[in-house]
């Protein structure tokens, strides 16, 4: 007991010893340095908040019709104008938002669980290479939009019934988003880890007698996420086009519910006269990609050890 | 000079042969395998250095990761402490791991890049031991003070180091717990000279203090003659000469040998000038179609009829002398050793 108070007592030359602080925080301060990722950060919040809690400050319902106000120009009663309904575009922004948000994120995620999943293990276990590469050929070369049709044909009702007209929907789109993107990353990660694991810190950690889990976790997936930070931050701009393509399509969310993307292609047929409405969701649409973009290139860095620091 | 008659075998290789193979064609069909190594065979005793020697490509680096079981050898027996590691399952193999410990050529290259030096020196310890996070930090700095890494380098990357401080934190982890064995895969090869000898004296002192065991792999003779006690000398996946490292290099027996150590440079330019050296002809034979009979026979200063025919078996000429060479077969005449003495080179 008192050895070791002696050894950790603050003498003057033990002083000096910083003991190992969370990595996070050397990567934190790295992201700090970053002005893109911090301003993209910025705004990311911002839409977040402007999405999330703007409805509870703006409370207008978003699908309330005052035929009246019909095709409105910005006024204070109604800051983004109104639709051919007379419909209040900024409810409608704040509610479109929330949806396109959220698919873009979790589809983006599953994106990336499945194709970090599959690159890993075919990268890091012949056997399976074969097998896997294979599927990732498969979805690669079937055409998605036949497909998508005939699932949404085949699960929409079911769907609806088990998690509600808007829950059905939404976990279709997101699980089909997510199944037909997850190819790019898996073929990338599975040639950085091919790559990496010949390396020798591998076999080092194979010496020590390290067990393929923990080496998957500790050796490999640090070093492949620079590729997963970049198609992380290309799948959320892909699964809100997408989703938006889908909607347009009649395949999305019902017509009535309002999506960016939905916002939109409704707004198209009514540009010469009310251009502002194509604008506002336009705008939230490719300012978020941006900002999500500049926030993984941030990201990426700041992960990185040999650009920390410089 | 390190005495082998009353010490303990700590490692036994019996015909360990490591081959890879090669598969060519649309169908990746089995055509053939490189003979990396090919029925080696040495013991080492616990607390000497062996020392392995070769040119490049003559499996010394196969036979030292066949030996920690980094690769599946084809075939032979490797006993550590009695204990069989040649065909290990993985459970017990892990058991085994602390006792035999690696430090690799290329110190850039067998650091992860991605983590700190108190996670590379750590990893071991989190792998085989419960230490709780202080007492492995505890650990790891007594590990730093032991290789001569300053305390406050423990938050630091790889990249941020010199490659000889790459080299201890390397040690370090080897080291981390408290192996018996250790197979220094051409540790200095890739260091500048300077750093070279520091590294070679903090290998040293560390066997002094704790009383390890190392395979020393270079290609470096003189570094070889430094810190090795015995020297086995490698030529195309066989070990053509084993013996004491005085008696190895005052008199050299395989001709590969001879040839290998007329090669290292005389530091005095006088007689650098007038040494008489063995420069061999041809190239080493492909290790995937290695001739028949001695390997060393295509190249041979002194090749027999019966080298092009029979392989030498390696054999105890002298007490410890172990060669594989038809010169010193009982059977062959005695004559015939002379006879080709005074063939010119």
């Amino acid at each position: 007991m008192t050895e070791t108070a002696d050894r950790t007592a603050p003498g003057p030359a033990l002083e000096a010893y910083r003991p190992p602080r969370n990595q996070w925080w050397d990567v934190w301060d790295q992201f700090k340095t970053h002005k893109g990722a911090l301003f993209g950060l910025g705004f990311f919040v911002f839409t977040l908040l402007f999405v999330f809690v703007g409805p509870l400050i703006w409370t207008l319902d978003a699908q309330y019709i005052d035929i009246r106000a019909r095709n409105a120009g910005p006024s204070l009663a109604h800051p983004m104008g109104t639709d051919q309904l007379g419909r209040d575009t900024m409810a409608r922004m704040m509610a479109g938002g929330q949806t396109s948000i959220a698919v873009g994120l979790t589809a983006m995620a599953l994106a990336l669980i499945l194709g970090t999943l599959v690159g890993v293990l075919a990268g890091y276990f012949r056997r399976l290479d074969g097998l896997l590469m294979r599927t990732a050929d498969l979805f690669l070369a079937m055409p998605l939009l036949p497909l998508l049709l005939v699932t949404i044909m085949l699960f929409r009702d079911p769907l609806r019934a088990n998690f509600g007209p808007e829950g059905g929907i939404f976990v279709l789109i997101v699980f089909m988003i997510g199944v037909t993107s997850w190819m790019q990353t898996a073929r990338v990660v599975r040639a950085d880890v091919l790559a990496l694991k010949e390396r020798e810190f591998v076999l080092a950690a194979r010496s020590i007698g390290t067990p393929s889990h923990r080496m998957i976790t500790r050796h490999l997936l640090p070093n492949v996420m620079s590729p997963i930070m970049v198609s992380a931050t290309l799948g959320i701009a892909n699964a809100i086009i997408t989703e938006s393509a889908l909607s347009f399509l009649g395949l999305g969310f019902p017509s009535d519910f309002p999506t960016w993307g939905r916002l939109l292609f409704d707004a198209t047929d009514w540009l010469t006269q009310n251009p502002e409405r194509v604008i506002w969701p336009g705008m939230a649409i490719s300012l978020t990609v941006l900002s999500v973009n500049y926030i993984g290139d941030g990201l990426r860095d700041a992960l990185d050890p040999r650009i920390r620091g410089r | 000079m390190f005495d082998t008659s009353g010490a303990k075998k700590l490692v036994e290789v019996r015909d360990l042969t490591m081959h890879f193979p090669i598969r060519t064609g649309l169908l990746r069909r089995l055509t053939g395998s490189v003979k990396a190594v090919d029925g080696v065979s040495f013991d080492i005793y616990e607390g000497e250095t062996l020392g392995l020697v070769g040119e490049s490509g003559c499996g010394k680096s196969s036979c030292g990761r066949a030996i920690l079981r980094l690769y599946d050898p084809t075939a032979g027996s490797i006993r550590l402490e009695g204990e069989e590691i040649a065909h290990a399952p993985f459970d017990k193999l892990r058991r085994l791991r602390p006792k035999m410990q690696m430090v690799f050529q290329d110190p850039q290259a067998s650091l992860n890049p991605r983590m700190t030096v108190a996670g590379i020196i750590g990893e071991p310890l989190m792998e085989h031991t419960k230490l709780n996070a202080a007492k492995r930090l505890e650990r790891i700095y007594e590990l730093m003070d032991a290789v001569g890494l300053n305390r406050e380098f423990a938050n630091r990357y790889p990249h941020e180091f010199s490659g000889g401080q790459r080299q201890r934190i390397g040690i370090a982890r080897a080291l981390a717990l408290n192996p018996k064995f250790i197979v220094c895969d051409e540790p200095i090869a890739a260091l500048d000279v300077s750093i070279q000898a520091q590294v070679v004296n903090l290998l040293e002192e560390l066997q002094d203090r704790l009383g390890l065991t190392y395979l020393f792999i270079s290609h470096d003779l003189s570094m070889v003659r430094h810190i090795a006690d015995r020297v086995a000398v490698m030529y195309l996946g066989r070990v053509v000469e084993l013996a004491p490292r005085d008696a190895l290099f005052a008199d050299p027996m395989h001709p590969y040998t001879t040839a290998l150590l007329s090669a290292v440079p005389e530091p005095d330019p006088a007689s650098h000038d007038d040494a008489e050296r063995i420069i061999l002809q041809g190239d080493v034979p492909s290790p995937a179609n290695p001739p028949k009979g001695c390997n060393f026979c295509t190249r041979c200063p002194r090749v027999m009829e019966i080298c092009r025919q029979i392989d030498p078996v390696i054999r105890e000429i002298a007490p410890g002398r172990h060669v594989a060479c038809h010169l010193y077969a009982e059977d062959t005449h005695k004559t015939a050793a002379h006879a080709a003495q005074p063939t010119e080179v």
